[in-house]
C-alpha cells in the first residue's frame, strides 16, 4: 500500500506520475465476446484497470411485477472484487458500487431502443478485477460493448473516459494517485457518433472555462476509444472472413 | 443519395448506413433525418439489381412472428394449456384446441398424457404482440411432437442463411447425408437419422454455417466440407 503521496504530481518537464503527459491517455485494450455464456461481454483494459462486461437478455423479468408494459428493463450491476484493490475489498455491495450501478445505468439507457423489447429485462453485470482510477468510465465503454455483441438494438456506443485537474491544470484520464491526491475528477460519457452527453459528474471545483476544456479534451479521448470499441467489435467477425 | 457500405460489411450500432434515395434501406436501421444508421452489430446486405439494402443482425434472441414454425419445449403442463419455451424472451402457450379437435374432459384426462415436461414440438405462432404472450398451434399437418432426434441451437438469426436460397443449404445437408433436419425459426434444430457419424457431420456443418454465415461462397465451402468427411 503507499504509505505516503507522491511528492509532486507534475514533475518539472511536466510529466506525471506514470511519465505521461497531461493530455495523454493511458493504454487501451477492448475485446468483445470473450465469455461463452453471456449473450454478450467485453473486456476493457485501461492502463492498470481490467473490467469485464456480460450483458444478458433482452430476458424474462425476475420478480414478474417487475416489468414494464411498454419497454425492457435495464439493470446493471458493477461490482469491485474483493482483489481489485491493494487492501481486501469486502465483496458486500458498498454505497458506492450501488450508486456507480445506477450511474453506469443511466449512462447507457439513452443509447439503447429499450422501447422494442417490452416485458423483458437487459442485464448488464460488471465485474472490476483491478482498479487504478477510473473504473466507472471503463465500466461504461465495457458496458456498450458487451451490449453491441448481444445483438441489442443501439442508437449509438457509448464511451467514457475521466478529466482530472492537477492544480491548475487539466490532465486527461487520471489514474488512481491522481485521483487521490489531485484537485479534481470528472467522468464524462457520450454518444460518440451522435456527439450526446450521457454522463457528466464532477468533484473538484472547475471554471466555465475549464468545463468547456476538459470537454474538448474529453472528446478527443472518447473518439479514440470509439475507434478501439469499433475494432473491438468488428475484428471478431472480420477475421472469420480473413481465415477461410 | 449516397451509400457509405460495401456489400458484406459489418456494421456496428450507430453506423452511418446511407441517405434516402432509389436504394431501399430496410432491416435493423433507424432513421434520423434523411440519412439511415444501423441499429445492431450487424452485417450489410446489398442487391443492386433489387435496389435493396438490408442490415440483418449477427446476434440476439429470437422474437416471435405470425407463422413462423418454431421448435419448442415444454416445460409446465396447466389444466387446459401447455407452457412452452420458444428460446426467446416471451414463454410460448400451447392450449388444448390447439392440439387436438377432439374433445378432452379436462377433469378426467391428465394432459401431461398428451404432452409432458421436457418433450419437443414442432408448433406454428399463430399470434403474438408485444402486449400478450405467443400463442401456438401444432394442429396442422407436419407439426407435432418431434419423437427422436439431436437439438442444435444456433442465433436465430442465422436461420436464413442454414435454410439458403430457395432451401440450397439446408437440401444440399439434407441430401448428401440421406437424414432429416428439422428447422425452427427461433434457432432451434433438430437432426433425425440413425448413423450417428452423419448426424455429427450434420452438427458439425451447421455450427460451420453458424460461425461462416456473413462470408459469401458459403455453400460450396459447405458441400467441400462435407464431400471430404464423407470420403473419409
Amino acid at each position: 500500500m503507499r504509505k505516503c503521496p507522491p511528492e509532486r504530481l507534475i514533475d518539472e518537464n511536466g510529466r506525471r506520475v506514470d511519465g505521461r503527459l497531461p493530455d495523454e491517455m493511458r493504454a487501451l485494450r477492448i475485446e468483445a465476446g470473450v465469455l461463452r455464456n453471456a449473450d454478450g461481454s467485453a473486456y476493457v483494459e485501461l492502463g492498470n484497470n481490467k473490467v469485464i462486461a456480460a450483458v444478458y437478455g433482452p430476458r424474462e423479468v425476475i420478480p414478474r411485477h417487475d416489468a414494464l408494459p411498454d419497454r425492457a428493463v435495464l439493470r446493471c450491476k458493477y461490482t469491485m472484487l474483493p482483489f481489485s484493490v491493494e487492501e481486501r475489498k469486502s465483496p458486500q455491495p458498498s454505497r458506492r458500487e450501488i450508486e456507480l450501478s445506477k450511474v453506469i445505468r443511466e449512462a447507457l439507457a439513452p443509447a439503447i431502443f429499450l422501447s422494442e423489447y417490452p416485458r423483458t429485462a437487459i442485464e448488464v453485470y460488471i465485474h472490476i478485477l483491478e482498479a487504478d482510477g477510473g473504473t466507472r468510465t471503463a465500466s461504461i465503454t465495457a458496458g456498450a460493448v458487451a451490449l453491441a455483441d448481444a445483438g441489442i438494438a443501439m442508437k449509438d456506443l457509448v464511451a467514457a473516459i475521466a478529466v482530472g485537474k492537477i492544480g491548475d491544470l487539466l490532465v486527461l484520464d487520471i489514474n488512481g494517485v491522481e485521483d487521490r491526491y489531485g484537485d479534481g475528477d470528472m467522468p464524462i460519457a457520450m454518444m460518440p457518433s451522435r456527439g450526446e452527453i450521457t454522463l457528466l459528474q464532477a468533484d473538484g471545483v472547475f471554471t466555465p472555462q475549464e468545463l468547456e476544456d476538459a470537454l474538448a479534451l474529453a472528446q478527443k479521448a472518447i473518439q479514440k476509444i470509439y475507434a478501439e470499441q469499433i475494432r473491438a467489435l468488428k475484428s471478431k467477425y472480420e477475421a472469420v472472413k480473413e481465415g477461410e | 443519395m449516397q451509400i457509405y457500405v460495401k456489400d458484406r460489411q459489418i456494421v456496428i450500432p450507430g453506423e452511418a448506413i446511407g441517405e434516402q434515395g432509389k436504394i431501399r434501406i430496410e432491416g435493423q436501421v433507424f432513421k434520423v433525418g434523411k440519412k439511415f444508421y444501423s441499429k445492431v452489430l450487424g452485417v450489410v446486405t446489398l442487391n443492386e439489381d433489387a435496389k435493396i439494402l438490408k442490415v440483418i443482425p449477427l446476434k440476439g434472441k429470437y422474437f416471435p412472428v405470425e407463422g413462423h414454425i418454431v421448435v419448442g419445449k415444454i416445460i409446465d403442463v396447466g389444466f387446459t394449456s401447455w407452457d412452452v419455451d420458444i428460446n426467446s424472451p416471451y414463454t410460448a402457450v400451447l392450449p388444448v384446441s390447439e392440439v387436438t379437435s377432439k374433445p378432452v374432459t379436462i377433469s378426467r384426462t391428465d394432459l401431461s398424457k398428451i404432452l409432458d415436461v421436457g418433450d419437443l414440438i414442432l408448433a406454428k405462432v399463430i399470434s403474438f404482440d408485444l402486449s400478450k404472450d405467443p400463442l401456438l398451434t401444432i394442429k396442422e399437418s407436419k407439426l407435432g411432437k418431434i419423437p427422436r432426434g439431436v437439438l442444435v441451437e444456433i442465433p436465430p438469426q442465422k436461420i436464413p442463411r442454414l435454410i439458403g436460397k430457395k432451401g440450397s443449404m439446408i437440401s444440399l445437408i439434407k441430401d448428401s447425408l440421406g437424414i432429416e433436419v428439422i428447422v425452427g425459426q427461433n434457432g432451434r434444430i433438430v437432426i433425425v437419422g440413425d448413423d450417428p457419424y452423419r448426424v455429427e457431420l450434420a452438427v458439425l456443418a451447421i455450427r460451420k454455417v453458424e460461425t461462416e454465415a456473413h462470408t459469401a461462397g458459403l455453400t460450396d465451402r459447405v458441400r467441400k466440407f462435407l464431400e471430404e468427411r464423407l470420403r473419409a
